[in-house]
């Protein structure tokens, strides 16, 4: 039942991105592309993420607790610290290079394109790095 | 329909993918937070993360079906520049814990300030990586 409903929640993101235009790295080029043609459609998909999500969390996080875990699980830690902002600008550069952030990344490698099944390889190994860093995440 | 509703439509369905992740998992739909714990060592709920991945992997598909358009677009750059890309996104998010669905998404939903950071962050280095490739550079 887990499985099921994360699959089920996987397809709607999935479905959104596709339809939102984030799995055209050439759109999300251009949104980030402030001093040439301006592409404004990622503002619209977080707009309308950001939104559906704030409301939704909002009567959500009142139950006791989820359908199917004990608890809810929401990040704790306050600290503004190098991790975090290194770590934003490191992927902010990866992310500008070629538009790729790992949800449209991962949800366009069913077109099978062979450089793409790279990036994700690469992002894997990303992970991996960052895991085998002393204080890492979780 | 005009690109700019799809967009907003498009963002409805992530957010309530968010709120049905949290409804019945109580997790945050992180991609980036997901994912990488099918690598990490020690993460013992592989599960649920993996079906969540399979069902990203699968949205394109799907739309395809319906209505002979997957919606996935063409890579811009060559591959040594995604082989870059790939290692910096993964690296990045994960010593950052998040990318634009965790921070961008979740965590503003959130309020959370540590995200509010993150993303300011992350835009503007992806803004100022654009300007630098395509006007001092050129293109890659």
């Amino acid at each position: 039942m887990k499985a099921l409903l994360a699959l089920l929640s996987g397809l709607l993101f999935g479905v959104g991105l596709s339809l939102g235009g984030m799995t055209r790295p050439a759109v999300v080029l251009g949104f980030l592309d402030v001093f040439g043609q301006w592409d404004p459609r990622l503002l619209f998909v977080m707009a309308g993420a950001v939104i559906t999500t704030a409301v939704g969390y909002r009567l959500v996080l009142r139950r006791r607790q989820p359908w199917l875990a004990a608890s809810f699980q929401l990040p704790t830690s306050r600290r503004f610290d190098a991790r975090l902002v290194g770590g934003a600008a490191v992927f902010g550069i990866g992310w500008g290079i070629a538009g790729y952030c790992p949800g449209p990344a991962l949800a366009s490698l069913g077109a099978a394109a062979p450089s793409l099944l790279v990036l994700v390889v690469c992002m894997l190994g990303g992970w991996w790095l960052a895991s085998r860093l002393p204080a890492g995440r979780d | 329909m005009h690109s700019c509703l799809l967009a907003v439509l498009g963002g409805v369905l992530i957010g309530a993918a968010a709120v049905l992740l949290m409804a019945a998992l109580g997790r945050v739909a992180g991609i980036s937070g997901i994912a990488s714990g099918l690598i990490r060592r020690g993460v013992v709920d592989r599960g649920w993360r993996l079906a969540f991945v399979v069902g990203l992997v699968l949205a394109p598909a799907l739309l395809w079906l319906l209505h002979g358009d997957s919606g996935i677009g063409a890579p811009q750059v060559g591959l040594p520049w995604m082989a870059l890309a790939g290692l910096l996104v993964g690296f990045g998010t994960g010593i950052g814990s998040g990318c634009t669905s965790g921070h961008g998404v979740c965590g503003i939903a959130r309020l959370s300030p540590r995200s509010l950071l993150a993303t300011a962050v992350f835009m503007l280095f992806g803004i100022a990586t654009v300007y630098v490739v395509r006007h001092l550079l050129g293109g890659l």
